[in-house]
């Protein structure tokens, strides 16, 4: 690149016992999009939270406009025009829109009170300019999920970002959401912003970066140029290796129904009901967009949520449940959405996790027997393939693919009827994803019925041997695998 | 365990210090005293720090003791009930608050603090009301000897409220750091949604915290009567709710759940009754106490807040 805007050479991060990042180094020119890929653990992070000041780097040298540059805090980064949008959004959402844009350099008058109207006329001057048509004066507790991220792209641009660092973007919003996003980042690009792209969604990545610069392990491992991208290419680069991509058939045995569910309807949707059955060794994907309803059903199959009406069947006999206990002792488990929150515990081991649910088991006379206990978490985490340094390692400390291997320990180690996916990948990198789907595929095989919730198109198509469509709070259609195409799931997804 | 070696060496220092600049602090008599008030404390202590293990708090502990101080001395002294039958009710009766409190927090979903300081206000004026806010007592006690001795006795000159906490711990221990119901209340304080996500009725876990609590105060409290022998309802166990939150959190419970032992709440006990004897054996007006206690405790927080950040600090770079 001729003339970059941002530079980053050689750049190196230890942190005790591991060395982060080893000679890292990235560009970006003016108007430019970049993708930045890598699996969990690859650095990616690292190298962002140097450039947003957040961290300091041991080694290396920073560049903007040519000049060297440091950037020794948060605010260094935005005096040199670096924006950072955090995959966790850093909004506060009983303040406004303009209070948010605006926070601590609110614009004032008689040097003391806040000029709201200044205040809100400025704040709608960015948020009209990233397509968002709402008044300054909105509480964000009102916006969704994507609009709120506008705000903080707002905020952003009114720190006249030249820069900005966008991590996991589109990892909470639902498609339509994702493209009105792509669309502003295009929009963005044209008006010379740059613009680095942190995802795990290899689609969007394709769709939108002139480039893609690859991390594995702390280090370089590739560049792909606009035309270059494709999926197998970078996960090549990613993963250090290839990955078997297979698209699995049809295994579902005929006719042996397992689980039934009748007429359940969610207080979230009182006037909708959900009725589906699924059969044993079948994988029946749940599409749809997010808040169709999904997430409430599979919560109230659960027993973790109560359902205003419904039943469950299994082999044809009537199971109650009313709490998560009742769905446990009848094989019924969840692989919740929220897995640092709903699925582990994180500040205990993750032997205590994987035991949680049938602590009984290791127990005699009321009493945990610890021995019993690693002797099954060891296990399962080797039946899974946990990377972690022992069971006693708190699952806090384990990357999102590995978190999400012992929330299904705590399941596998019962013996599963049913099994409900709640998107099972969000978050998790692509080496992690292949195992996932591997594993549900053979336990599919095994004969478990499993419903898989996901708002990864890529990941329902290719996954799942029927499709169940959700729009607010009814199943608008199910689709056998040969008719299940991105077209009429999203068709039956908005209700058509 | 870091945490608990912490205060426990604040607390063999503290006793190191006492006992050079007052031997008498080494005498038997005190150290015989100091061991009752640690029984007595240390009961009620064990059961805060289960409520404050699930994220609770029970602030209603103190107007307890006053209320069922009072009761007790009704029951033996003006209604001449058996020893046995006064202490199952008096133990009944604060069970049932107890459940009620489990009730309304877990049920009604009302937070801890706000139940229990209404149960602060309410028992308190239920035993001034109940005793015509009158000074109970047990006189010479006559006829329930034996209940007495359990307060103001001593088996092999150690006292006996201090073995009943020992006993007590035991089985408080095993319970706690070795039972199913232990690891769930761990669990219910670390993160209430993900043990309901592991099948844990996570609102018996919590009821049964304060239903404990609620058992060993109880115990504690009909300790603490027949060792004052003087129930004075507007006054009898002020501020004692506050001795074991502190004596909990000074032990390594801390106030947002999941974390707690213990060996910690006894350290921590046992340390607020040094500093109590502190404070009577260097002829520190005793209009201080509760400035040395504060103090020290702040002392204590701090100290132990500024070694966990210089080690994540450590750690970060």
């Amino acid at each position: 690149m001729a003339n970059p805007l941002l530079e980053m050479k050689g750049i190196g991060k230890r942190f005790p016992g591991v060395i982060a990042l080893d000679r890292v180094d990235f560009a970006i020119g003016p108007g430019e999009v970049v993708a930045l890929a890598g699996e969990n653990g690859a650095g990616k992070s690292t190298l962002m939270k140097i450039l947003g000041g957040v961290y300091q780097p041991d080694d290396g040298q920073i560049f903007v406009d040519g000049k060297k540059v440091a950037i020794k805090s948060v605010s260094d980064a935005s005096v040199h025009g670096i924006g950072f949008v955090h995959q966790e959004l850093n909004v506060l959402v009983n303040l406004t829109a303009a209070e948010n844009v605006y926070l601590g350099r609110e614009p004032l008058k008689f040097g003391f009170l806040v000029d709201r109207a200044k205040l809100n006329a400025d704040a709608e001057v960015y948020l009209k300019r990233l397509g968002l048509n709402i008044s300054g004066k909105t509480r964000l507790s009102e916006l969704s999920i994507a609009q709120q991220q506008m705000v903080e792209l707002a905020k952003a641009l009114s720190l006249n970002a030249r820069i900005l660092i966008m991590d996991e973007p589109t990892s909470s919003l639902t498609l339509t959401e994702t493209e009105r996003l792509l669309a502003v980042i295009k929009d963005l690009r044209e008006h010379g912003v740059s613009i680095i792209y942190i995802s795990h969604r290899l689609a969007e990545i394709k769709e939108i970066a002139d480039r893609v610069v690859v991390l594995r392990d702390g280090k370089n491992a590739g560049v792909l140029e606009h035309d270059e991208i494709n999926h197998d290419a970078i996960v090549k680069l990613m993963v250090g290796r290839d990955i078997e991509r297979t698209n699995r058939g049809q295994n579902a045995d005929g006719d042996s129904e397992t689980i039934a569910v009748n007429d359940l309807r969610t207080r979230r949707y009182p006037k909708r009901s959900v009725s589906f059955d699924v059969r044993k060794g079948e994988i029946l994907g749940f599409a749809g967009l997010v808040g169709a309803g999904r997430s409430d059903a599979a919560q109230a199959i659960f027993g973790v949520d109560t359902p205003l009406s419904g039943s469950v069947n299994i082999d044809g006999k009537n199971v109650k449940i009313t709490s998560a206990t009742d769905a446990i002792r009848n094989g019924i488990f969840l692989i919740p959405e929220d897995r640092r929150n709903s699925g582990l515990i994180l500040d205990i081991p993750i032997r205590e996790n994987v035991t949680l649910p049938a602590l009984r088991r290791y127990s005699s006379a009321g009493l945990v027997n610890k021995t019993a206990e690693t002797v099954k978490a060891k296990e399962m985490c080797q039946r899974l393939n946990v990377k972690a340094p022992s069971v006693e390692s708190k699952a806090a400390n384990l990357s999102g693919g590995n978190q999400q291997k012992v929330v299904l320990a705590k399941w596998l180690s019962l013996e599963p009827k049913l099994l409900i996916f709640d998107e099972p990948t969000r978050g998790i990198d692509v080496g992690a994803k292949s195992e996932i789907y591997q594993l549900m595929r053979d336990l599919a095989a095994s004969g478990v019925a499993i419903v898989m919730i996901s708002s990864d198109m890529e990941e329902v198509l290719g996954e799942s041997d029927r499709v169940a469509v959700m729009h607010e709070g009814a199943i608008t259609g199910i689709l056998d695998r040969a008719d299940a195409n991105e077209e009429a799931v999203m068709r039956l997804a908005v209700g058509h | 365990m870091r945490k608990e070696l912490g205060t426990f060496v604040l607390l063999v220092v503290l006793c190191i210090v006492l006992a050079i600049m007052n031997p008498s602090f080494v005498s038997g008599v005190n150290l015989q005293n100091l061991a009752r008030l640690i029984g007595i404390y240390g009961i009620f202590s064990i059961g805060l720090g289960l409520v404050v293990i699930t994220g609770g708090i029970d602030l209603s502990v103190g107007s307890v003791f006053a209320l069922l101080g009072v009761l007790l001395s009704i029951f033996l002294v003006e209604w001449q009930l058996p020893a046995a039958v006064a202490v199952l009710l008096v133990i009944g009766i604060t069970t049932s608050l107890g459940v009620f409190n489990g009730f309304l927090i877990t049920k009604v979903k009302i937070q801890p603090f706000i139940v229990t300081l209404c149960g602060l206000l309410f028992y308190r004026g239920l035993a001034r009301f109940v005793a015509s806010d009158e000074t109970k007592g047990f006189g010479a006690a006559s006829g329930f000897e034996t209940l007495q001795s359990m307060a103001t006795g001593s088996v092999a000159g150690i006292p006996t409220p201090f073995i009943i906490l020992v006993a007590i711990s035991i089985v408080a221990w095993v319970v706690l750091h070795r039972s199913i119901f232990g690891r769930y209340l761990f669990a219910v304080g670390r993160n209430e949604t993900a043990a309901r996500y592991s099948g844990i009725n996570s609102d018996i876990v919590v009821a049964g915290a304060y239903v404990l609590c609620a058992l060993l105060t109880s115990i504690a409290g009909i300790l603490l009567a027949f060792y004052t022998n003087s129930i004075s309802p507007s006054s009898h166990g002020n501020f004692y709710e506050l001795y074991g939150i502190a004596a909990a959190v000074l032990g390594g419970c801390s106030l947002r759940g999941g974390e707690g032992s213990i060996i910690g709440i006894l350290i921590g006990t046992a340390l607020l009754q040094v500093l109590q004897n502190l404070v009577n054996l260097l002829g520190i007006p005793s209009s201080l106490n509760f400035a040395v206690m504060g103090a020290v405790i702040l002392i204590g927080v701090v100290a132990d807040q500024l070694l966990r950040q210089r080690q994540a600090a450590r750690i970060a770079t």
